[in-house]
């Protein structure tokens, strides 16, 4: 009976730290679909200067945790860059913030993961609409904005949906670099109160809440993009 | 003295050691209803690709209303489109109907037909929506014009590919076994949409293997073999006489 009140009485600080969590899922959520669908482009192209640096890029970032990412990018940056100019400029304020590094980490990773899904998506487009798009005259370019990657974007949009969900939930690794989000929120409320089990329960009853929501928003939107192929005649 | 249309000179194409082509040459007048007709390897669908460039033919000039499509020799010896922007500009003047349909399956049957117009053409969304509704008119398909490709038979999928393809006002159509693709009660309904417009007198160059269709319509009939002309003429000569006994074998068989 206590530990329910307890979780509760946790649950206005955990809801406070929330909007943080939310902001490391949206803003690496774009940055991760601008730079993963651009990842993705150079992967395809027949020209190695891209397709080679673009598949170093996925392999490196898929193949390692994104734990030790995050502490390269915190430890390893922080290190570098007070010794060069950028110590000295106007971004040294939001730099020092650990925020900009979970951020860039966050993003990256997601970038890799999001480039091999739309890979796949471009390269599953029947050859012969690309062709009649060819044939009516469009641009390369015009072809890939008009008809590659609407088509390739939402038809991966499931998948992309899942690991956006993903991604929500590996925010809490922000915490090990001292963002007081969700997670971190929970483990400095653990060490106040010295209990170890109701902070992170009424975080648990946080994230799963949230996820909910953003299952149910993310099906409508899938629904509206791909009526075309659900489409009853 | 009729303009010429469409001219294909000495077209070579080879896909590795295999030649497909081997000096395929003919002209379209304007308002020539051209078909090529073959077995399946006979290089007759290569051909009218090479037309607008699917297909980058090794040698050889297509011509369209007088201006050549520009070309430069590659390093392998083959040719490549010296100018991009010429050649994208040559296409829009080229429609094709595919044997697949090939509409765009994220797009409704309307956005398909007005996307060339305004997106290449520079059109309106008012004006291309104007025009393609007079096209789905003609073609019949204007109850499903909000309706997606996956939606509609194959009949209909073809005739609104037919509309795509006219709706950038081309000055030849290329037409790619156009009813290959369709059920027997389907493949009617095409053939009608295509003998409208032979009557309207636009210039055309077809891969058929509807017999019927080429001797209505056709005012030149080409029969490729092994990536040669073998015999070329008027429908009524050349498929009630044929010179050539592979011809005439061919139309026993089809």
């Amino acid at each position: 009976m206590e530990t329910i009140s307890n979780v509760i009485g946790f649950l206005p600080a955990l809801i406070k730290a929330t909007p943080l969590t939310l902001l490391l899922t949206v803003v690496a959520g774009i940055f991760g679909l601008v730079i993963g669908t651009l990842v993705a482009l150079a992967r395809l192209s027949t020209r190695r200067l891209l397709s080679m640096p673009a598949y170093v890029f996925t392999f490196a970032f898929r193949g390692t945790p994104l734990l030790v990412q995050i502490y390269l990018v915190y430890y390893g940056l922080g290190q570098v860059l007070p010794g060069t100019w950028v110590r000295h400029s106007f971004l040294w304020p939001y730099l020092r913030d650990g925020l900009w590094y979970a951020i860039f980490a966050l993003s990256l990773n997601q970038a890799a993961y999001n480039a091999e899904v739309i890979r796949g998506a471009i390269k599953a487009i029947p050859r012969g609409q690309i062709e009649a798009a060819k044939s009516i005259g469009m641009r390369s370019s015009l072809i890939l904005r008009r008809i590659t990657l609407p088509q390739a974007l939402r038809s991966c949009l499931p998948v992309l949906t899942g690991d956006l969900i993903i991604l929500l939930k590996t925010t809490s690794l922000a915490s090990t670099i001292t963002i007081l989000e969700l997670m971190g929120t929970a483990r400095m409320l653990q060490r106040q109160s010295l209990l170890i089990f109701e902070p992170l329960i009424a975080a648990g009853i946080i994230y799963f809440t949230v996820v909910f929501i953003l299952t149910r928003v993310m099906n409508v939107v899938e629904k509206r993009l791909t009526r075309y192929r659900t489409a009853k005649a | 003295m009729v303009a010429t249309a469409l001219s294909v000179n000495n077209i070579h194409k080879s896909f590795g050691s295999v030649e497909v082509l081997k000096g395929v040459s003919f002209e379209a007048k304007s308002g020539d209803v051209i078909s090529l007709i073959g077995s399946s390897g006979s290089g007759k669908s290569t051909l009218l690709r090479c037309i607008n460039y699917l297909e980058t033919p090794d040698e050889g000039e297509i011509t369209v209303s007088g201006e050549v499509i520009r070309t430069v020799k590659g390093k392998d010896g083959k040719l490549v489109a010296a100018d991009k922007r010429q050649l994208e500009h040559i296409r829009t003047r080229l429609g094709m109907v595919f044997q697949s349909f090939n509409l765009w399956s994220h797009k409704t049957i309307l956005e398909n037909i007005i996307e060339g117009p305004m997106h290449v053409l520079g059109m309106t969304r008012k004006d291309a929506v104007g025009e393609a509704e007079v096209l789905m008119e003609k073609v019949g398909i204007t109850p499903k014009r909000d309706h997606y490709p996956n939606q509609l038979s194959g009949g209909q999928q073809q005739r609104a590919a037919i509309a795509r393809a006219l709706a950038m006002k081309p000055e030849v159509m290329l037409f790619d076994e156009p009813t290959s693709a369709l059920d027997p009660e389907l493949v009617n309904e095409v053939l009608l949409v295509i003998k409208k417009l032979a009557e309207e007198g636009r210039t055309m160059v077809m891969v058929t293997h509807e017999m019927s269709l080429a001797r209505d319509i056709s005012s030149e009939v080409i029969f490729l073999h092994k990536g040669l002309v073998e015999e070329r003429g008027a429908p009524s000569q050349v498929m009630r006489d044929p010179k050539s006994a592979r011809l005439r074998q061919f139309l026993q068989m089809a």
